[in-house]
């Protein structure tokens, strides 16, 4: 397993977009961290690359690359190995080339510059993030049946993840704005990664804001220990569950 | 040179007529009841080491009560401490503790009622129910006093350093934690608060109602359960003071009600959830302020009026305006707001387009608090772009139309 991630690492870099992608994400951080005055707006801005471009890179790069290296998982097929080893060793790969990217684009440059809580919250959101949308891309493109299909289908899903979603909170929060939805926004967060990571920074950067009226209890819940917990385990579920579905898929896919 | 002059003639003139008395455990007079119902007007009495628990002393007398290191009142939980009401009387380094606490009575380590010119200087109370509770006295003097209880509930604590229909008092550099309200004011006028520490109340760090003319300079208010309070009261200046990490549900650095003619400058807002939150308060200067890190850096009501906010700084506060209408009779020119975007093309210092401080999802949290969890999200940073394009739900009147474009000098 270990060598046919290596294969797909190897292969993965030679095609230098990984290279481009840690390239950009640590030119853009460290201009960010050089322009902005003080290091938390820059820390700001940050916020928004982790929650957009790294959901969105990870879902296109995961699904380009599972569509281009179709054959070599085919002839893989025909050796004799299981097929859980040989998706579980592509998910390696991709993931692992994917995460060193954001540790070395965006990972040096806070440790550099923000090396506090809410720095290493960043870097544990990009991540978590990175992990999530590899493995909600694999799924979309072992469920499509072409290329269009599954790129098509993973754009989708980020533009809901990332945009949609929080529209649709905001439009059950105003619909049923007489009861008493605290709760209840708690378990809307669970429902989107990329929210569930939002607040776990802004937990360290709005902190003062978040002490207000119902703010408290979000404080108190996602910032004690079983809040942590809580963020930790939904982010390693968003992880494992596509994966795992994915799996199932690709077990039984007439290839 | 003459402050010192005078004071020797002071001394001299007091000495001429008055003597010290020596009182404590070991002396010719052993309990302070005693010494007290000894001493003349101008006598001194010293109070050596040790631990007295005497109950109540009453003091009407002009004396002065001096405590030596290790000097304590202790009033076993049941009983008000000392009790004065007279003319120039002088509480200085003692330390009182564990005065009674009472539902009926408002006991307090020291309680001065109907007195004139009294001073308690460098004196330490610890768990007690009130501290120092003041009612009907003119110039009265509170200086260098550390002041630390123990908290339970709201009920049960009373306040640090309370005043009641007072005039002229001077509090200064108190260092005051775990009361109820820090300092309490109700109908106290002409007085100064200057260079106090207050934190850690479970209430008000400052609270002050019907107090009018007072002044209230470089005090530090931290920590506390709801930051400060200043209601119904005209003509009240706040310099230089601190306002820092009153973090809650409803916590402001200043909670400014029916507040009229006042003046708000040069002070520092910190990390606290709302800066200042003003309601039906008219006819107020603020300026020169500094506000950092807050959640909302001010929270102005449709209520207010006339009033002027200039030459303030705004950084890295999650929401700078909150406003809870359309109405918008207030004026706001010259601030430092670091969300500002315009630009400067005649180069002279000020932005060429006016800023709108409160932004859409402001007024959508002020109406709906839940959606505060969409915070910084992608769709929020839209619908504010949205809003700022084509103004629909924020008010359009609330503007800086000379913002600066960088950052006033305080």
């Amino acid at each position: 397993m270990l060598k046919l991630s290596r294969y797909v690492l190897y292969d993965i870099l030679r095609s230098r977009v990984i290279i481009t992608y840690t390239l950009f994400l640590f030119i853009v951080s460290m201009s960010l961290f050089q322009l902005e005055e003080n290091d938390s707006k820059a820390i700001l801005s940050l916020l928004n690359i982790v929650l957009i471009v790294v959901p969105l890179i990870g879902m296109i790069f995961t699904t380009i690359h599972y569509y281009n290296s179709y054959e070599f998982i085919e002839l893989m097929l025909s050796q004799p190995l299981s097929r859980t080893r040989i998706l579980m060793s592509e998910y390696g790969g991709v993931a692992l080339s994917l995460l060193s990217a954001f540790f070395i684009g965006v990972g040096v440059p806070v440790l550099l510059f923000a090396f506090d809580e809410t720095g290493l919250a960043l870097l544990f959101t990009g991540g978590a993030l990175t992990l999530v949308f590899t493995s909600i891309a694999f799924l979309a493109s072992v469920k499509a049946r072409d290329k269009a299909r599954g790129i098509g289908a993973a754009l989708l899903l980020w533009f809901y993840f990332a945009l949609i979603f929080d529209g649709l909170v905001l439009l059950i929060l105003f619909a049923f704005s007489d009861y008493p939805m605290e709760k209840f926004t708690l378990v809307l967060s669970a429902l989107n990664p990329i929210d569930l990571g939002r607040i776990f920074i802004m937990l360290k950067m709005d902190i003062s804001a978040l002490m207000g009226y119902t703010g408290a209890l979000y404080k108190d819940f996602f910032g004690s220990n079983t809040g942590i917990l809580f963020t930790g385990g939904i982010m390693l579920l968003w992880i494992v569950l596509p994966l795992w579905w994915a799996l199932k898929v690709f077990r039984r896919k007439d290839l | 040179m003459r402050v010192y002059l005078g004071i020797v003639f002071l001394l001299f003139m007091t000495t001429g007529h008055s003597r010290t008395i020596i009182a404590g455990q070991g002396q010719a007079i052993a309990s302070l009841k005693k010494a007290v119902g000894l001493a003349k007007d101008g006598d001194t009495i010293l109070l050596k080491n040790g631990t007295y628990r005497e109950g109540n002393v009453l003091i009407t007398r002009s004396i002065t009560l001096i405590g030596e290191a290790n000097t304590i009142l202790d009033g076993e939980n049941k009983h008000e401490l000392l009790t004065i009401s007279g003319r120039n009387i002088t509480i200085k380094k003692i330390q009182l503790q564990n005065a009674g606490y009472s539902a009926l009575n408002d006991f307090a380590a020291i309680k001065i009622i109907d007195a004139f010119a009294i001073t308690l200087e460098s004196n330490t109370i610890l768990n007690s129910y009130f501290a120092i509770h003041v009612s009907n006295t003119t110039y009265c003097t509170i200086r260098n006093n550390t002041i630390s209880g123990n908290p339970s509930t709201e009920q049960l604590t009373g306040n640090g350093i309370h005043l009641w229909k007072s005039s002229h008092a001077l509090i200064e550099n108190n260092h005051i934690q775990g009361h109820r309200d820090g300092i309490y004011f109700e109908f106290v006028t002409e007085s100064v608060i200057q260079k106090n520490l207050s934190e850690k109340n479970i209430r008000y760090g400052l609270h002050f109602m019907f107090s009018h003319n007072d002044h209230y300079l470089g005090n530090t208010f931290k920590n506390n359960g709801a930051g400060v309070a200043v209601m119904y009261s005209k003509n009240v200046r706040m310099e230089q003071n601190h306002f820092e990490e009153n973090w809650g549900p409803s916590a402001y650095g200043i909670l400014l009600k029916e507040i009229t003619d006042s003046h708000i400058s040069n002070n520092t807002f910190l990390k606290n959830t709302v800066g200042i939150y003003m309601e039906g308060s008219s006819r107020m200067e603020i300026q020169k302020n500094a506000f950092r890190n807050n959640g909302w850096a001010l929270k102005v009501q449709a209520s207010c009026d006339d009033n002027n906010f200039f030459n303030n700084n705004f950084h890295g506060n999650s929401f700078d305006v909150a406003t809870n209408g359309t109405m918008v009779l207030n004026k706001f020119y010259n601030n430092y707001w670091d969300k500002y975007e315009g630009y400067d093309i005649n180069k002279d210092g000020i932005g060429d387009i006016p800023y709108h401080p409160v932004s859409m999802y402001a007024m959508i949290v002020e109406q709906n608090p839940n959606t505060l969890i969409l915070m910084r999200s992608f769709m929020v940073s839209l619908l504010d772009k949205a809003e700022k394009a084509i103004p629909s739900l924020t008010p359009e009147n609330l503007l800086d139309d000379k913002p600066v474009m960088k950052p006033n000098k305080l």
